[in-house]
């Protein structure tokens, strides 16, 4: 018995070791792929894992000229500074807050927005619809921007134009703390709607079509089949979605909110990453500003985790 | 399925259909009016402008606010900043995503598997703002035009792009073909892999190009010399921070000209608006379909 052990013991060394021997030989083989992998992971490495190292900062006082490394540790210091700064509950509320209203409205209209697309028999007009509707995807935020600020204008502003038309009275939105989400998340729907529909569009043209055809041979109707074959269809794709629409969860659109922000309505508008960037970059309190960031970040971490382990108990799509 | 539709075709579907048709004419005319609105504005006399008379046709049909765009120096310099930048940006993207999105490919590549986790990572964890402002500046690359290019080049998303690009139109008999024929990896990526990549270069350009030539933030943080603006830092100080023109114009000193350009303030606007957006406009729709299929492709294995 014991001899027959060692002989499979010995022999499963001599296998294991066959294979790294052979890993090594493919390794050689194939040195030229890891010279073509080389800038691109040292890249990655520099401008991506250095400042993730660079994030202890969050729990030091951060001196210039000691630099990350020589600066001395403080713990959680900032964090808890953070926490209990007057400003705390109004960024958490202003940046889910928003964020929730992306969630409720801008994520399910671009799937509604493929579902109608995807019935149009006639094709000019599919492209037609198409082709103008991805067409904000590529203004930038600062046209966007400008372009709220011109249409929304009280004293000339088409919005109000055609609000005075009916006989109304002229809004300030720009300069209302109550309109400032309404106008975020209206002005984000008009410009995403027709790009991110496109991953629907994609999934609706991989349905079988046989299924289709056999519901219509039992009768069914255009919305029926909608509702019983294209949204199960593409319910996959929608949860990938969402899961990474979640997993941007607090960060979506800084740049555009940091846009949009003026002294009028800013108690509305202040969100977790415009704070991080004034805190941090304006009035360089990179300590603070870096833990903050490090509290986002692991929010959205651990809410891009959770939405995932979800979807895997449902059995729907996951990413990982 | 076209006769078969037909025939089963009940009023219900007929409803439908016109319902369909008419809330996707609706969506198409809130879309394009804004974008209608501005281009006539900007050929419009401004008085009529800002009473709010331009609404379905220019009104006193003027070139005004273009030629005083012509003569602002500020705006010139930005557009041809914002055009090497976005030179710059594409080449570096393309340096480093293409090659390492073809190695990523291959199924005999040991470690591929960490070396595309290593990747993905970052599209889910980051620095954050902080340590990489921190970073650019111990590079000592403030104020160069590196930091508006470098630091947002590549992200793992594009290289998920061109690895399912390239796993999907390489078959795997034609790299066994080359080796048969003594082809080292260099020469058949170079030879056989770069040629028939034409379609996925054309995707990353486009996406990179767009991205940068849109992007303001890296600049409003890492640039100060003004010299270096990209348009769009120019466009964000006369159009968001409403800034007159005129105080951005260097030959300011002229009070009849700022008088003028008091006036045209608003025109100028709508005509800068056209100007920066009208290079990726006119693009869009020639390369929609290379867009479109980068989105696809991505989105593949999200």
């Amino acid at each position: 018995m014991d001899t027959v052990q060692k002989v499979k013991h010995s022999s499963m060394k001599k296998k294991r070791k066959i294979k790294t021997f052979a890993t090594i030989r493919k390794m050689a083989r194939n040195w030229e792929l890891y010279l073509f992998l080389l800038p691109t992971i040292t890249y990655f490495i520099i401008f991506k894992y250095v400042p993730m190292y660079g994030l202890q900062i969050a729990f030091k006082d951060f001196i210039a000229v000691d630099g990350i490394w020589g600066s001395p540790w403080v713990g959680f210091e900032h964090f808890i500074r953070f926490f209990e700064s007057y400003q705390f509950w109004n960024l958490l509320s202003n940046s889910l807050l928003i964020n929730l209203y992306q969630l409720l409205f801008a994520f399910p209209i671009p799937i509604i927005f493929a579902l109608m697309l995807n019935q149009v028999t006639r094709s000019r007009f599919k492209k037609l619809v198409q082709t103008v509707t991805y067409a904000p995807h590529f203004i930038s935020v600062v046209v966007l921007v400008g372009m709220i600020f011109i249409f929304l204008s009280p004293s000339n502003g088409f919005i109000n134009n055609i609000i005075q038309l009916f006989g109304g009275e002229p809004i300030y939105f720009m300069g209302s703390e109550s309109w400032f989400k309404t106008v975020f998340v209206g002005s984000e729907i008009w410009q995403t709607t027709g790009w991110s529909a496109i991953i629907f569009l994609a999934a609706l043209s991989s349905v079988d079509p046989q299924l289709h055809e056999a519901a219509i041979v039992d009768g069914a109707s255009k919305l029926q089949r909608i509702i019983h074959i294209d949204i199960p269809g593409i319910l996959p794709v929608i949860m990938i979605m969402l899961i990474l629409e979640i997993g941007n969860f607090v960060t979506l659109g800084y740049q555009k909110v940091l846009l949009m922000q003026n002294d009028l309505n800013i108690a509305s508008s202040e969100v977790v990453q415009t704070y991080v960037y004034k805190s941090g970059l304006l009035n360089t309190q990179f300590s603070y500003a870096a833990a903050i960031g490090l509290f986002e970040n692991v929010i959205n971490f651990v809410l891009l985790i959770m939405m995932n382990q979800l979807a895997k108990k449902f059995k729907q799509q996951s990413l990982f | 399925m076209d006769s078969l539709a037909r025939v089963a075709r009940s009023k219900n579907d007929k409803i439908f259909d016109f319902i369909n048709y008419s809330i996707l004419t609706i969506i198409l005319l809130v879309v394009l009016y804004p974008l209608y609105l501005i281009v006539i504005s900007s050929f419009s006399d401004p008085v009529a402008v800002n009473s709010g008379k331009v609404m379905f046709w220019p009104e006193g049909f003027t070139l005004k606010g273009y030629e005083i765009l012509l003569e602002n120096s500020e705006v010139w310099r930005g557009y041809l900043n914002s055009m090497l930048y976005t030179i710059l940006s594409v080449i570096v993207n393309l340096i480093l995503v293409i090659p390492a999105g073809y190695a990523l490919s291959r199924k005999d590549l040991v470690g591929r598997n960490f070396f595309m986790f290593f990747s993905v990572f970052t599209m889910f964890f980051s620095g954050g703002l902080i340590p990489s402002y921190l970073l650019v500046q111990q590079l000592n690359m403030i104020d160069t035009i590196w930091a508006v290019i470098i630091p947002s080049a590549v992200s793992a998303f594009h290289l998920i792009v061109v690895r399912t690009f390239f796993q999907t139109t390489i078959p795997d008999e034609l790299l066994e073909a080359a080796k048969m024929d003594g082809c080292s990896t260099t020469v058949f990526f170079l030879k056989i892999v770069v040629p028939l990549s034409a379609p996925i270069i054309a995707v990353m350009a486009l996406f990179s190009a767009v991205s940068e030539w849109n992007s303001y933030f890296s600049a409003l943080i890492y640039l100060q010399d003004q010299a270096l603006y990209p348009l769009q830092l120019i466009l964000r100080s006369i159009l968001v921070a409403s800034q007159d023109a005129a105080t951005v114009t260097d030959g300011a000193v002229d009070p009849e000209l700022i008088a003028e350009q008091q006036q045209y303030k608003e025109l100028i606007k709508y005509s800068l608006i056209i100007v920066s957006s009208l290079p990726v406009l006119v693009i869009y729709p020639f390369f929609q379909r290379y867009f479109v299929k980068g989105v696809m492709i991505g989105s593949i294995k999200g």
